[in-house]
């Protein structure tokens, strides 16, 4: 579903990515992770052209990334720092997105609900709270039943029950058959969601395996000592 | 386009500095056409006032504003719009209310006190520099990443335009007052939105005869129709060349 081929960008001479390959599929739940400042951020945003590749390509759906922007609406994206306009309320925001996707059918507002935002729709964005900021973003990504999902470390930021409805409807959609991209810090609230990891470092995939074979190959119960018991072999080297 | 524009649009009248900017402009308006006991002079007043708060406001308004919605950019880049229209969207909103409060709060008092002909080559005037000077912040926000770096520059440009280029102009005059230098200084006008627009007015009113000889060579050109054309094309350009650069810049950039 998503194909990148020897994507490399850097911000003058600071290289942030050297030579990602990356094949995702549907029905993935994929975890990007690494320490800061590995590239992760960078990649997600040449996925929705915010930043421009210096070499190679990303092709989603057989359609070229550069080659328009139709695409994007196969994507919903969930930011870490969503900030909207002070004065626009919660309903405008969705409003707007609506008129810019241009759908008014089958809209995903279960989000929306189970976060109890019924009451919010005539606040404004200025006077809201940052999780509940974050709720909006994940509504918005939500909404539109796109059938791939980048949601960039979607829980940070909110309280433990909306926290666990957000993960379940990342479960939910992922047995939906669609292809969800998370990037988190958080190892322990990867456990169940994941379907396979991506590890980067500088600039590079690191290792690239479905969770099942990690924690097999490593003997571990979860990802975190998976991930950690690789890392120090690594050391060991 | 108009899909975010309205919402944008929306959204920067109901901010609270919009607000104050209008009734800003409308006490200076009121004001000064009660304190002067005619209207001519009353104009001149408003003219120096708006000549030098506007643009102050209009490039700094408008570069903060991009700046605090960076991160609403890369939402709406996330979603299937052209970025030509994002960035045209911004610049409408941003132009389209500045020019609104300008008409409410200047406006209004120019229309009824002044002779009809003036206030309305007023209001052309002060609404072609609010859209100038937005159209010059959004090109400063798009060289630097940096907040405080992009509203320095936006500040500089102000006190260039504002301040600096009159002195300049002066300047110049001064130093080669014995050479035939009045037909160049028209050239040399052009190069400054504010200069530009503060000549035009004041041909319009009979105070232009301060000027001396070299009102005459101004009013030779800038008088006639033709010359009135030329500036306003020369004061569009100010508007285009700035927004055409920045929209081709932001096509291209990083965020």
């Amino acid at each position: 579903m998503i194909d990148i081929k020897d994507i490399s960008k850097s911000f003058g001479k600071l290289s942030v990515l050297r030579g990602i390959d990356l094949n995702l599929n549907r029905g993935q739940c994929v975890a990007l992770i690494g320490p800061n400042g590995c590239g992760k951020t960078t990649l997600i945003k040449i996925i929705l052209s915010m930043v421009m590749a210096d070499k190679g390509e990303v092709i989603i759906n057989g359609q070229l990334i550069t080659k328009g922007i139709a695409y994007k609406k196969m994507i919903g994206y969930m930011p870490q720092i969503g900030r909207y306009p002070q004065n626009m309320t919660i309903g405008q925001i969705i409003e707007m997105v609506q008129s810019i996707r241009n759908t008014s059918e089958n809209l995903d507002l279960s989000l929306f609900h189970s976060f109890g935002m019924d009451g919010l729709l005539d606040k404004k964005m200025g006077t809201l709270s940052g999780g509940t900021m974050q709720k909006v973003s994940a509504v918005l990504a939500f909404m539109f039943n796109p059938p791939i999902l980048i949601l960039d470390e979607p829980t940070a930021g909110l309280d433990p029950i909306s926290a666990e409805i957000l993960k379940e409807k990342i479960i939910a959609e992922r047995n939906n058959g669609k292809l969800i991209i998370i990037t988190s810090h958080l190892l322990s609230e990867l456990d169940n969601m994941v379907s396979e990891i991506i590890f980067m470092q500088e600039g590079k995939v690191a290792f690239h395996q479905s969770v099942d074979k990690l924690k097999s190959s490593t003997g571990s119960m979860n990802i975190s000592e998976a991930i950690l018991s690789i890392l120090k072999s690594k050391v060991n080297e | 386009m108009n899909r975010i524009l309205k919402y944008i649009l929306l959204d920067i009248l109901k901010n609270k500095f919009v607000i104050a900017y209008t009734i800003m402009l409308a006490v200076i308006g009121w004001s000064s056409f009660t304190l002067e006991d005619n209207s001519a002079k009353g104009i001149l007043t408003l003219l120096n006032l708006i000549l030098l708060t506007v643009p102050l406001v209009s490039i700094l308004f408008a570069a903060i504003y991009i700046y605090n919605s960076a991160e609403f950019i890369e939402l709406l880049i996330s979603h299937p719009i052209k970025r030509k229209d994002i960035w045209l969207s911004l610049f409408g909103g941003l132009a389209g209310s500045m020019v609104l409060a300008f008409i409410l709060g200047a406006g209004i008092p120019l229309l009824i006190y002044s002779d009809f002909s003036q206030s309305v080559l007023m209001l052309a005037i002060g609404i072609i520099i609010t859209v100038i000077f937005v159209a010059l912040a959004m090109l400063c926000t798009i060289i630097y990443k940096d907040k405080a770096k992009g509203i320095g520059l936006t500040i500089i440009l102000w006190i260039y335009f504002a301040l600096l280029f009159d002195g300049i102009l002066l300047f110049l005059m001064f130093q080669f007052s014995d050479y035939p230098i009045e037909k160049p200084m028209v050239a040399l006008t052009a190069l400054s939105p504010i200069d530009l627009s503060r000549i035009l007015m004041l041909l319009q009113l009979d105070s232009a005869a301060l000027l001396g000889y070299t009102g005459a060579i101004f009013n030779e050109f800038f008088g006639n129709t033709k010359g009135m054309i030329i500036s306003f094309m020369l004061l569009l350009g100010w508007i285009v060349l700035p927004l055409i650069i920045s929209l081709k810049k932001f096509n291209r950039k990083d965020l």
